[in-house]
């Protein structure tokens, strides 16, 4: 199975990158529990909810400075996407509407309880809840289900959003509903009545729940009011607000509420602010002026303020209590390729030789990351932060270079090696891992020839192509990871899984490709327990890590801003920044 | 005005210290200098000289002697900031030098007027030959602008432009170069001024159109009594026009005389190479023109002595006082005057027997 | 006259084609000579890792295998015939002429053109009175007293003025006066219609930073045009019939030396009219220039294409009406 890739997208490497050297503190935010009446402190928001409220009114005011892949919840892919339509859009299962670990979790939205599967993992079955009405009135139907994932098929239509459904589901070549009109035709999806969706799967799938959790394609469109690649400018709300006119694609527009949305029957939204402007196509530096000047409330893809307000963030004290600095879902590691360096003792003195210290300071210190143990960052569910392998997570630690130099005779090469690093040239960050990485390799011997790549084809092309990194030589390079949903597998599976390795796009650049692992993740998937299946990626997380072809190095943190007037703020690991459908303003 | 009398007179000019003067137009020791980089161009350098209502003046002499400089200091029109006037001059007893230029903006127009030499670019591009006339009328006059409009086309009328309503409202590059002088005069002749300055009138344009536009001014003077200033190089036009000629060589006055004096006694050997070089229709083809040899000097660095010394064929015969002291201007007969070393009769004896007879 | 506007405007048309076939040559060309292959254009319009069968599908659906000549045939035919577009559940008719559909978004791209165009056009005129009023103003005021303290000053800030790019300007400006000082509230468009005052006051930042940069250049060029006309006779002629001081500077000296920055101004208004890009940019302007831009970087053809021909456009109208004014402003043209 394929798995689309989650990369590091431009904007969120931007704002990481963007966090810079200057290593200050963050603030000791003690309890990370109850979510309730945490004080406006730095970092409050990560761990509670910051200004709790439940007061009704307001205009809520989102900016980006470039526009969602798509408004159509069949189309969107980014996470700021799947968290922005849930504020019109309510899909089968969604995020759990709660701060710290909670969040990751998936809960029931229009369905009554998470999908039962049968036939070993290949039938899912949800009911939907009673009395579902649409921004005009009209009932939630099932068949309206059914319609949004035979959508999905058509990828010259909607292309963009992610495709678990096409790949997953027992369809046949169906083209989807543009081509073929009678829905009949799709088997993918049963509806036996209008409150019963039943999916088909062609192989066992343990995590459908956390598909339909991170995906906005289950939310309902009815076929009638189908506008196809025109929907996205007026999808038909389910969710607590509907659009004002239409969405105009690189402007904005404006949500307001949807009075047929039933509270009671959605315990993961509010419906606090009139309306809700967004403002698309904004100068990335006008995004953080208007923040901090509260004329602005959210930056919509919550990667966190660019260079210079981060500046003004960490110096002011006052601007610095409104901001956060929560772990973004990333883990910036570097893989290793065993084809080029096959042997295990090599790749192990190129772990014991890395200089931990340096790379965390070229990430930025406390503010910029978290030093990572495991490949899964915390933000997974089920995650153990694991032992060290030939390193230590450890701030000052600079590497073994006695042990090293062991592995290196082990390996048959006492005087070390020479190959390739690679990088992405338009980041600094990664530049100076490079460098970081070439010194602390030179300590016993390894030379390293250093390469960089433009961002825009580096995954694609280079270091995303087991061809060129056979013919140049590559043994090492920069990688940035987060996953679809925050499982083990949505995190490790693309990236060791010897079945997802491809020729281009490729993923899993350290091809890694162990039959041991290869076995647990074909078994993993027909485990019904969570607990069991974590298990089973914690075993996944240890191999990959014992077999050193993954340098673990830094666990990405954002630094997120919220203005004071904004209430019922919290980070939302789910999505990895803040929880839009929950948000308020005062005054 | 009194600190304005401190140059220097020549001697023999009209009256003398700041008293209003009996002459209509009155220059005394009139100085203007330009300071440039290079150094003090000394354009016109006590000039002085007056002229009656009625009467024309010619004022001669090559390209660059302070001929349009001394016209454009009258109408006041040098820039203050980068030209130094000093002296005086008097017009209808009032002092211009020293005047509020405010003063001598209303005055300009109306009671002087000038006729450049390329009425092409003398004339804005833009506006029609009769707004040009009637902005020249109404700025003096407070009427309407038809009345204007009507007395704008009288003018084309007087000074000769066939279908003056209808030409009225051409552009002058519509006009042929004739038409554009007259219709340069009709402007400057629409308030009716006692003075005329005509620099070049007739320069740029064909022998035929010369003579007639000649033939105007002199209709239109004798019509408005205005008093003319003539300034040419070209001596044939002096010789038809001008009751007085005033002779300038690099700034100054050499010679100055009644047009027969000038042309039949003349007493400054550049007033004889002048005539010298005036073809003549009246003269044998064979001979040739005799034109004074070298150029006209620096205005920054005037000779020592007389400025026309170093072209001078006769400079050598004043033991070297040519090149050490300036010839003062001196009346050497009744309104007659010159400036020159020689000896009033050696100069004479040249004149009859070796210029006179090659003319 | 009427002739002279007919053969230019067929000449626009003509010029038009070209610079559609141009950008298409371009948008295709281009990327095909660096090796970029029409899989990796359809995987730009595609999401995260698109597989083989949904690249065919956005390829059969834009078109984008067909051949280029082809594929420019069906937009001229598009623009002078009309198109339909399918969004998958309906056939939406496009009359002519017809810009085509964004391939982002859906939206057909004339009405995206037409919805700018008044941003744009609300940002360029408004600059443009300014630069204009404050260009020639100083400009004229420094040739007259030249060489003076305000003229090196007013020179100074001029060269300064086309020096500074307009980003640095324009953010440096949001920065102090609009959110450390708050002098001017948040730059924003309210279309006039709506509510002029807003409309004004949330222009008014954009209008002097465009400003500043062209008026400076325009103070320099009415400076030394100035000084050149203040030598001509004619001005000489003005002077030497009594006329005012200000009556020979306002009506003889200004209208000579404003003619030939007419021409540079047209030119100026119509490339500022497609599109003030950098301007749109910093303060976050909704104009054909951030179009432009979005259409670039996300390489949508037909937006790209629509707003490089209305950019032309602007362009060849601008230049139509320059010289036509030309005509009324100098006669000497307009009886060539």
């Amino acid at each position: 199975m394929k798995r689309p890739k989650v990369l590091a997208t431009a904007a969120a490497g931007a704002v990481l990158l963007s966090l810079g050297l200057s290593a200050c503190g963050g603030g000791d935010d003690g309890d990370g529990g109850d979510g309730n009446g945490a004080t406006a402190k730095f970092d409050a928001g990560t761990t509670g909810i910051v200004n709790a409220s439940e007061k009704k009114g307001g205009v809520l005011k989102m900016g980006m400075s470039d526009d969602f892949d798509s408004t159509d919840p069949g189309n969107t892919y980014y996470a700021f996407g799947n968290n922005f339509i849930r504020l019109y859009s309510r899909t089968l299962m969604t995020y759990t509407s709660k701060p710290g670990a909670d969040s990751t979790k998936s809960s029931p939205d229009l369905a009554q309880a998470p999908g039962v599967p049968s036939d070993g993992n290949r039938t899912w079955t949800y009911k939907l809840k009673p009395g579902l009405k649409y921004e005009d009135g009209t009932p939630i139907k099932a068949a309206d289900i059914k319609y949004a994932v035979a959508r999905t098929y058509d990828r010259g239509v909607l292309g963009k959003g992610p495709a678990y459904f096409a790949t997953l589901l027992n369809a046949g070549d169906y083209k989807g509903p543009y081509k073929d009109k009678n829905l009949d035709n799709f088997k993918g999806v049963e509806t036996p009545d209008d409150s019963t969706v039943i999916f088909k799967l062609k192989d066992p799938f343990a995590e459908f729940n956390e598909l339909v959790t991170f995906s906005g394609q289950t939310a309902p469109v009815p076929q009638a009011k189908d506008t196809g690649s025109r929907y996205a400018l007026h999808p038909l709300s389910s969710g607590p607000y509907k659009w004002e006119g239409d969405y105009q694609p690189k402007k904005g527009g404006v949500l307001v509420r949807n009075t047929n949305w039933d509270p009671a029957t959605d315990p993961n939204r509010k419906q606090l602010p009139d309306r809700i402007e967004i403002a698309a196509g904004l100068e990335g530096n006008e995004v953080d002026n208007r923040l901090l000047a509260g004329t602005l409330h959210v930056d919509l893809p919550g990667s966190g303020v660019q260079a210079a307000a981060r500046q003004k963030l960490l110096t002011d004290p006052k601007l610095k209590a409104n901001a956060d600095n929560p772990l973004a879902g990333f883990h910036w590691y570097i893989p290793i390729n065993v084809k080029n360096i096959p042997n295990v003792e090599c790749r192990k003195a190129i772990v014991y030789a890395t200089d931990r210290d340096a790379l965390y300071r070229a990430y930025g210190g406390e503010v910029g990351g978290e030093l990572a143990t495991s490949i899964q960052p915390p933000n997974v569910a089920g995650r153990q932060k694991g032992t060290d392998f030939y390193t230590q997570a450890q701030v000052g630690y600079k590497g073994d270079v006695a042990k090293a130099k062991e592995a290196l005779a082990a390996c048959g090469q006492p005087n070390g090696f020479a190959t390739t690093m690679v990088f992405r040239s338009d980041r600094e960050k990664e530049k100076a891992v490079a460098e970081a990485m070439e010194q602390a390799l030179a300590r016993v011997g390894i030379k390293l020839t250093l390469k960089g790549y433009p961002s825009g084809t580096y995954t694609g092309e280079q270091f995303g192509s087991p061809a060129f990194v056979k013919k140049d030589k590559i043994g090492l390079g920069t990688y940035g990871w987060a996953p679809d949903w925050p499982t083990g597998y949505g995190y490790l599976q693309p990236i060791s899984d010897g079945k997802a390795i491809v020729s281009s796009g490729n993923s899993n650049p350290s091809e890694f490709n162990d039959t041991q692992v290869n076995k647990l993740w074909n078994d993993v998937v027909k485990l019904q327990d969570p607990a069991e299946r974590d298990k089973v990626y914690n075993q996944i997380d240890e191999r990959m890590r014992e077999q050193a072809a993954y340098i673990p190095n830094v666990y990405a943190k954002s630094l997120l801003y919220r203005p004071t007037t904004l209430t019922n703020v919290y980070y939302h690991a789910g999505f990895g920044m803040y929880d839009y459908a929950n948000l308020g303003v005062t005054g | 005005m009194g600190d304005k009398a401190t140059g220097t007179l020549d001697e023999g000019a009209v009256g003398a210290g700041s008293s209003p003067p009996t002459a209509f137009l009155e220059v005394r020791d009139l100085r203007i200098h330009f300071p440039t980089d290079d150094g003090l161009v000394r354009s016109v350098d006590g000039l002085s000289f007056a002229l009656e209502r009625g009467r024309t003046l010619g004022i001669v002499g090559e390209s660059g002697s302070g001929k349009s400089v001394t016209s454009l200091g009258i109408l006041g029109l040098h820039n203050r900031r980068n030209a130094k006037v000093s002296g005086e001059i008097w017009l209808d007893g009032q002092e211009l030098v020293g005047a509020q230029p405010d003063r001598v903006r209303r005055l300009r127009g109306r009671h002087m007027a000038m006729i450049f030499q390329d009425p092409l670019s003398a004339m804005h591009p833009f506006y029609t030959v009769g707004n040009q006339i009637i902005e020249a009328y109404r700025v003096h006059n407070d009427v309407s602008k038809k009345v204007a409009r009507k007395h704008a086309i009288d003018m084309l009328g007087r000074v000769g432009i066939p279908k003056p309503d209808s030409r009225v409202d051409d552009y002058p590059h519509q006009f042929s170069g004739g038409m554009r002088q007259r219709a340069m005069i009709a402007m400057a002749l629409s308030c009716d001024p006692e003075l005329l300055i005509a620099d070049e009138p007739t320069t740029a344009l064909d022998v035929t159109v010369q003579a007639q536009i000649l033939d105007l001014l002199r209709d239109l003077q004798e019509e408005f009594n205005s008093a003319i200033i003539m300034i040419t190089h070209d001596l044939g036009v002096v010789a038809e026009m001008a009751d007085d000629v005033l002779v300038m060589y690099a700034g100054r006055c050499v010679e100055q005389a009644t047009v027969d004096e000038a042309f039949h006694r003349p007493l400054h050997p550049y007033t004889w190479g002048l005539l010298g070089s005036m073809p003549r229709l009246d003269r044998e083809r064979s001979e040739r023109l005799m034109p004074i040899k070298g150029s006209p000097p620096s205005l920054i660095n005037v000779p020592v002595g007389c400025a026309f010394s170093p072209r001078c064929a006769y400079a050598g015969l004043n033991d070297g006082r040519s090149e050490s002291e300036r010839p003062e201007l001196v009346e050497l007969e009744p309104g007659h005057r010159a400036a020159c070393h020689l000896p009033l009769e050696q100069r004479r004896e040249i004149w009859e027997s070796e210029i006179r007879s090659k003319l | 006259m009427i002739a002279f506007i007919v053969r230019r405007l067929l000449g626009a048309v003509g010029l038009l084609l070209v610079v559609s076939a141009v950008t298409f040559a371009i948008f295709f060309l281009v990327p095909k000579a660096a090796g970029v292959s029409s899989d990796d254009l359809a995987a730009r319009f595609a999401g995260k890792s698109p597989t083989p069968a949904a690249l065919a599908e956005i390829k059969e659906r834009f078109g984008l295998d067909d051949p280029v000549p082809v594929q420019y045939g069906r937009f001229v035919k598009a623009l002078v015939a009309g198109d339909t577009y399918d969004t998958g559940t309906q056939e939406i008719d496009c009359p002519a002429p017809c810009l085509g559909y964004s391939f982002r978004t859906s939206q057909s791209v004339l009405d995206q053109v037409v919805d700018r165009v008044p941003v744009t056009l609300s940002i360029a005129l408004g600059a443009a009175v300014l630069w204009l009023l404050a260009g020639v103003s100083i400009g004229v005021l420094s040739a007259l007293r030249r060489g003076t303290i305000f003229d090196r000053a007013a020179m100074g800030i001029a060269l300064a003025g086309v020096s500074l790019p307009i980003f640095f300007t324009g953010l440096l400006s949001l920065a102090f006066i609009v959110y450390k000082w708050e002098l001017l509230p948040a730059v924003n468009y309210v279309p006039l219609t709506e509510n002029p005052a807003k409309w004004f006051s949330g222009l008014i930042l954009p209008w002097v930073t465009l400003a500043f940069l062209y008026a400076a250049l325009y103070a320099r060029l009415t400076r030394a045009g100035m000084l050149e006309t203040l030598n001509e006779d004619y001005i000489r002629t003005a002077r030497a019939k009594g006329l005012s001081e200000r009556t020979v500077i306002t009506k003889h000296a200004l209208r000579a030396t404003l003619t030939p920055i007419l021409t540079i101004f047209g030119l100026d208004l119509g490339l500022l009219l497609g599109g003030a890009i950098l301007t749109e940019r910093t303060f976050s302007l909704k104009g054909l220039g951030q179009l432009a831009l979005d259409g670039v970087n996300q390489s949508d053809l037909p937006v790209v294409i629509g707003v490089t021909l209305t950019a032309a456009l602007f362009i060849v109208v601008a230049n139509l009406l320059v010289d036509i004014l030309y005509g009324v402003v100098d006669p000497r043209v307009r009886h060539s």
